[in-house]
């Protein structure tokens, strides 16, 4: 959500602005430092963030400021032009802007253009442009003329496409608008005639572009109060060819077409743009900011005391002259999303606190500005910069730890976050961890053979990780096959999709016991059923005798007699665990996991039928190991419950009858399920029929109690 | 201390009538219940949640809504098709208008408290305007095609939902059009039942309508644009009630499985502003259907089939924790149902619209603590009187003697005379009533049979003489100037010269028969007076307070006695005054003037007034006998105050002669056992 904050003024001296405001705002070598040139003779170097001047440099009485002071990023200079032809050098040890480098040039200069990353261009009023250094080389040389007579510049703006610098300049003629850019690395320069479209009267007030890849946007304000859009193409397919642009409606009625001052726009982002001027004819002023995307008013701060018309935008400062002096508006914008563009976002967050983004997007450069930095140069400049940041003690361990992921082996990664865990004090630990794993898992796509499994591991054993915030975890977990850090998944995160819980169980299921044997499952979960077989062996026949279930009793069903003919062979089945410990206690992770039946369902069906068996089997091992004790659990530390086991065998069924059976191997387990299923009814059955009992028996006692309804008694009081 | 043969009557056959609506009033802290028999009950939530005031039902006037208006103004409508207002002094209905829109199903006041919203079986809602005096009829809104069986106000009061099957409408009050139509999903579990009645229906000022129906749903609208926004199932069985807390942030409602559910407004994350509402309690007080919530302040309250008023505190608002914190459950009325003849040792027991006469039983044995004597002769059902006409019975009484019954509805008044000849029974109806005796709140007999007092809801009391079988009007008490407030209590001594009488909020009048003017009157005290009686001999009267203090007053000296300062001065222990039910009934013993004889619906105590008086730490009930301790550590431990806990629900408790007792129960078992059967849960198997 775009927000602006406090405004605050910069300069308490009035500055000499005339009635068309001042020339110009431009950055300086310094990020937080701008040069101020107002429509007189001096030029100020402010320092935002004190909102103070850092020099004031002044031409001569009688000498005048033709074009705003720039500063040469190559060379730290700056370059201002006064009495449109005579270009002066200085640095900040200059005093007197006298005594500094003169040169006259043969044609009047428009504007000096600089970015960061390329030399200054000079924008002669004919249309022509030269380079700094070539101009310098020979002041006087010959200007060509470009643009035709009567024709004047409006507007200019300086980019890097590609790495290539291209200019841009708007000049009219009569009403009729027309766009030059100029492309430097193939010295084309393409003219193209912007159509005002269906309302041939406006006047454009003010324009403002951005770059993408392959077209500049350029917005237009016009005086209807609408904000405009055209794009053109930066590589001209005919740059020969006379070429016409029609612009499209952006924004309808942005302001008032009549405004006193005039009118100006800013891009401020891909979505955002800044608008000064009034939104009604009679209002005061506003600078609003609005989302292009979603067409929607983000913010507006009124200017009671008027402006010039002017805006200009570096960094995350908005500059305007209101009233008299000029005034710093921060601006700040969040990644727009449909949400923060219709003003609700889920999580506030204070102003004035800087919240550390919930997941850092690796395809954006975070921080410092790095954008237009590609020169040889900038890069040097950014890697000593790296290297004092990595020198300061007070760099949070965190981002340490994120930048450690991105390039060290996992060797070192693991040291990293080990160290990082044992501090685990730090406020933003849970975003840290998010971003870590994040981070780790875009790795692990993007190099197949880099897995750090015991990063991964501990840091699910943080307890602060959800499969919503990191479902490439399980999903890279199962191309992996790895069952222990899915075991732990299942453990930890409470969110799991039935699909993803149903592949673990298909992996678990069809996992060979060779591969069980070296992976390091936790076996809590399990008990050691073998042990135990021995020593209960006497009670079990009894205790089952106990819980209602009894195969000997009912011989109605005729399956029966071929049960009876080996029974040894039944009891042997049923004592002995169907699957290796291992397994079961991969199989236990998936009992003990959160699921809705619906869900789950559908996916149960596709894992094959012998698998089924096979998890029907143990299922009901554990249902026969169930009903050995009276409490109806499972030793252990951490066992599945009663219903647990009950609800997926019901599950299984439910989604696999119809295969399970067809095979005759399951026929066994199946009719010991249904035999389990009506002893299951004549348990509940008996149960109610004892709570019946016991309800008369209370009612007898309390007839007891009562001793009828009339009696004579003794009482004697204390 | 005393030993008494005690008969121990369980043979009172009484079931108290669903609670069919509650209506809980801010203002007055008080709280009217009305009963599926069309009683209506006044409860003082300050002064201990006692019963104050009762207006008697009547078979044809089912009540179905109740509420408040206009302050403290009391409605009631029902499936006659009658809107009633009930007179809080005189206890006697004001006037009832007919809304002729057929049964009446929902009622609701408007929130300035001005008019009057019912619900007709017609699917018309009526507007009524409320008068100083009376109602008055003002339009109807957009008829609907079935019953409106929920109303609610929009507090700002300018729209309303109405709850009916199928659907919930909402109206704009001004032009009196549906301006949306809810459909309520008739699903249940999943299966389509075949209708679904929105049983109770709560706008809320952000024009969120909340309702419950009968699939067992409470479901969250939002009026403005008639379109569901959440929905809890939240039982197998019908949601019967809702009410809302005036601050709105929290809601109860009732289920047809008693349970009862508590919603609150919580926020989503902590310290966010964001709120939504949470099931955050379910209470199950109830075995049967909870036919209606209310919500005050601090507690929830709730009544339904199984005729038990439940008050929950709510623990959160409740500041300090004492007694008031505590779940209160009033199953009992708070007056005499059973009047006692000592000489024949008769009892009389009142039902709703019939009397019984018994007579108890005798036995020669004898016995020591705790044993259960053989009968001799057991207790005899002499006679069952039954009413005529729809009306309750309002009270009873059987004279001292046993020769006189009478017994009162709210528009005539019955004198029988009774003579025994041996094992028969005679009985014979005074005819000729006069005019003035046509509605009467209490009746008492003198001690000696001869005068009955007659307290009117006019208020004015008469005393009639009787002889033979004919009686003559000696005099009429007419109350002060200017107040009309109906006596509910009265005593007389036994030597027949003082009369007490109570109303429900000022005090004690004592007027002398002899000279048949008004004696004094007792100081008044801030809590309503739930028992009195005067002592014989002494001529003290003592009164009981809902706030479980005892006061001794003596009439001849027009002041409080001695004692009774003493006791004010060193208070009554704390857990005496924790007692939650209201002393209904004082006796005196005839050969022991320091005993005071009284009891509650828990117990029943004997106060002696020669013995000092408890302090906070000694123990006050003390069940066990002292067994091998020396007499002189018995004495000193001994206090005034003798309990026994071993009769409860205890109705009745009074002294036939020195050495008897009579004790009336009714076990609340038994009462269960009259009640149809609730909704049975499963507790094994699926």
């Amino acid at each position: 959500m775009a927000a602006l904050e406090e405004e605050f003024t910069l300069s308490s001296v009035v500055l000499s602005a005339g009635p068309e405001g001042l020339l110009g705002v431009e950055q300086s070598d310094k990020t937080d430092q701008f040069l101020v040139t107002d429509s007189g003779r001096t030029v100020i170097l402010y320092k935002v963030s004190d909102q103070k001047p850092l020099g004031s440099w002044s031409v001569k009485q009688g000498q005048v400021i033709t074009c705003p002071a720039v500063c040469n990023f190559q060379t730290r200079e700056y370059i201002v032009v006064h009495d449109n032809k005579v270009l002066r050098i200085w640095n900040n040890e200059d005093v007197n802007l006298d005594k500094v480098f003169k040169a006259t040039l043969s044609a009047e200069v428009y504007r000096i253009l600089s970015v960061q990353g390329t030399e200054p261009l000079v924008l002669f009023k004919e249309g022509a442009v030269r380079g700094l250094e070539a101009l310098l080389a020979d002041p006087q040389q010959k200007i060509e003329t470009v643009i035709s007579d009567e024709e004047v510049i409006k507007w200019t703006k300086f980019f890097i496409v590609f790495r290539h610098p291209v200019l841009i300049f708007i000049t009219e003629k009569h009403g009729n608008y027309f766009a030059y850019v100029q492309m430097f690395n193939s010295r084309i320069l393409t003219k193209y005639t912007l159509l005002l479209g269906q309302d041939e009267n406006s006047v454009i007030e003010s324009f403002t572009a951005s770059v993408d890849r392959k077209f500049i946007s350029l917005m237009s304000l016009s005086s209807d109060g609408c904000i405009y859009e055209t794009l053109i193409p930066i590589r001209p397919t005919d740059p020969e060819k006379n070429q016409t642009l029609v612009r499209s409606l952006l924004l309808k009625a942005v302001v008032s077409g009549n405004t006193r001052n005039g009118v100006a726009l800013t891009a401020l982002d891909q979505d955002h743009i800044a608008v000064l001027g009034s939104p009604q004819a009679a209002s005061k002023e506003c600078l609003s900011v609005w989302n292009i995307k979603f067409q929607t008013l983000q913010t507006s701060k009124e200017l009671p005391q008027g402006t010039s018309g002017q805006l200009w935008y570096y960094g995350e400062n908005l500059f305007m002259l209101h009233g008299k002096s000029l005034t710093v508006i921060p601006y700040k914008c969040e990644v727009s999303s449909l949400a923060g563009a219709l003003g609700k976002l889920k999580y506030g967050q204070d102003p004035g606190t800087h919240v550390m983004p919930r997941f850092v997007n690796w395809e954006t450069p975070q921080g410092c500005g790095l954008g237009f930095q590609n020169s040889e140069q900038s890069r040097r400049i950014l890697r000593r910069r790296k290297i004092e940041v990595s020198l300061q003690p007070e760099v949070p361990p965190s981002k340490q730890l994120l930048s450690t992921i991105m390039e060290d082996s996992e060797k070192h990664i693991e040291v990293e976050v080990r160290k990082f865990l044992a501090l685990k004090q730090t406020p933003d630990f849970h975003t840290v961890i998010g971003d870590t794993v994040t981070g780790l898992l875009e790795r692990c796509k993007a190099e197949p053979s880099f897995y750090p499994r015991n990063c991964l591991v501990q840091l699910i054993q943080t307890h602060v990780l959800s499969y919503s915030l990191c479902p490439d975890l399980m999903e890279i977990a199962l191309i992996k096959k790895d069952v222990q850090l899915l075991q732990l998944c299942l453990q930890q995160f409470p969110d799991i999709p039935e699909s993803v819980t149903c592949a673990c169980l298909k992996i678990f299921l069809s996992i060979g016991d060779d591969s069980l044997q070296e992976t390091d499952v936790s076996m809590e979960s399990v008990f050691d059923y073998s042990n135990s077989v021995h020593d209960e062996k006497m009670e079990e026949q009894t205790e089952i005798l106990q819980n209602g279930f009894n195969p000997e009793e009912d011989k109605c069903s005729n399956c029966d007699q071929e049960l009876n003919k080996k029974p040894q062979d039944e009891t042997k089945e049923s004592t002995s665990c169907p699957v290796v410990p291992k397994r079961a206690a991969l199989l236990n992770a998936i009992l003990h996991s959160a699921y809705s039946e619906t869900f789950l369902l559908p996916h149960l069906k596709d894992i094959p039928a012998q698998h089924i068996t096979l998890f029907l089997k143990y299922l009901y091992f554990l249902y026969l190991k169930c009903s050995e004790n009276a409490t109806m659990t499972l030793p252990g530390i951490h066992p599945p419950t009663l219903n647990q086991i009950m609800d997926w065998i019901c599950l299984l069924l439910d989604a696999n009858f119809t295969v399970v059976v067809m095979m005759p191997e399951a026929k066994r387990l199946l009719i010991n399920l249904y035999k389990l299923v009506k002893s299951q009814i004549s348990v509940y059955s008996e149960l109610n029929k004892i709570e019946v009992s016991f309800r008369e028996l209370q009612k007898l006692n309390q007839e007891k109690n009562n001793r009828g309804l009339y009696s004579i008694e003794v009482l004697e009081l204390f | 201390m005393g030993e008494f043969k005690v008969h121990r009557v369980r043979f009172f056959n009484y079931v108290p009538s669903g609670i069919r609506c509650v209506a809980y009033n801010n203002q007055s802290n008080r709280l009217a219940v009305s009963r599926t028999d069309g009683t209506v009950e006044v409860y003082n939530l300050s002064a201990n949640y006692f019963q104050e005031k009762f207006f008697p039902g009547h078979e044809s006037r089912a009540t179905e809504a109740l509420c408040w208006a206009e302050g403290q103004r009391l409605f009631s409508a029902g499936l006659n098709g009658e809107i009633m207002e009930y007179d809080l002094q005189a206890l006697n209905i004001k006037y009832a208008v007919d809304a002729f829109g057929g049964p009446i199903w929902s009622m609701a006041a408007s929130p300035s408290g001005s008019q009057l919203l019912v619900g007709c079986e017609d699917g018309s809602v009526k507007l009524f305007q409320i008068t100083p005096d009376k109602i008055q009829f003002e339009r109807n809104f957009d008829r609907q095609k079935s019953r409106i069986l929920s109303l609610s106000w929009h507090p700002s009061g300018t729209h309303i939902a109405a709850g009916s099957i199928d659907y919930i409408s909402v109206f704009d009050v001004k032009s009196g059009s549906a301006i949306h139509k809810m459909i309520v999903d008739r699903q249940h579990m999943g299966v389509s039942k075949r209708k679904c009645i929105v049983w109770g229906v709560a706008f809320l000022s952000d024009g969120t309508v909340i309702s419950v129906d009968s699939a067992g749903k409470v479901q969250f609208w939002d009026s403005a644009t008639g379109t569901l926004v959440k929905s809890h199932l939240i039982a197998n069985a019908d949601v019967q009630s809702i009410a809302v807390a005036e601050q709105e942030d929290s809601f109860v409602v009732g289920t047809a499985e008693g349970t009862v559910f508590h919603f609150q407004l919580v926020p989503v994350t902590s310290n966010s502003s964001e709120k939504q509402w949470v099931r955050t309690k379910p209470f199950q007080h109830h075995t049967h259907d909870v036919r209606t919530v209310a919500h005050s302040p601090t507690a929830l309250i709730s009544g339904g089939t199984d005729t038990h008023l439940v008050i929950r505190p709510l623990m959160e608002k409740v500041e300090v924790k004492n007694y008031d914190a505590a779940l209160r459950k009033i199953t009992f009325p708070h007056r005499r149902l059973i009047s006692c003849s000592k000489k024949r040792q008769l009892l009389l027991f009142q039902f709703a619209h019939h009397l019984e006469l018994w007579r108890l039983g005798s036995t020669v044995a004898t016995g020591k603590n705790g044993d259960t004597l053989p009968l001799s002769k057991n207790a005899d059902h002499l006679l069952h009187l039954k009413t005529k006409g729809p009306e309750n019975i309002i009270c009873s009484c059987i004279s001292p003697c046993g020769s006189w019954i009478a017994y009162s509805t709210v528009s005539r008044f019955f004198l029988y005379r009774l003579n025994y000849e041996h094992d028969n029974i005679s009985l014979k109806r005074v005819s000729k009533m006069p005019p003035f005796l046509r509605c009467a709140l209490q009746i008492l007999f003198s001690e000696d049979s001869t005068k009955l007092f007659v307290a009117s809801n006019q208020g004015a009391l008469h005393i009639v003489q009787l002889s033979g079988g004919s009686f003559k009007h000696l005099h009429a008490f007419q109350p002060q100037s200017g107040t009309v407030e109906a006596m509910c209590l009265l005593a007389v001594s036994s030597d027949g010269n003082w009369l007490a009488a109570s109303g429900t909020s000022a005090g004690v009048h004592v007027y002398n028969v002899k000279q048949l003017k008004l004696h004094c009157t007792v100081p008044a005290y801030n809590f309503p007076v739930t028992a009195m009686a005067i002592a014989p001999n002494t001529n003290n009267l003592v009164i009981a307070h809902s706030d479980q203090q005892v006061f001794e007053y003596s009439i001849p000296d027009k002041q409080y006695t001695d004692w009774s300062r003493t006791v004010q001065k060193q208070g009554f222990h704390h857990l005496w005054l924790q007692r939650d039910t209201p002393i209904t009934h004082i006796s005196f013993h005839p050969k022991r003037p320091m005993h005071i004889l009284l009891h509650d619906a828990y117990m029943f105590c004997i106060i002696d007034k020669s013995l000092p008086l408890p302090n906070d730490k000694t123990l006050l009930y003390n069940p066990f006998p002292p067994t091998n301790e020396s007499d002189v550590i018995r004495r000193r431990t001994a206090h005034a105050f003798k309990i026994s806990k071993i009769y409860k629900p205890l109705l009745f408790m009074d002294l036939l002669d020195e050495r008897t007792l009579v004790a009336v129960e009714r076990p609340l078992d038994d009462i269960i056992a009259q009640l149809p059967p609730p909704i049975k849960k499963k507790k094994f198997g699926t």
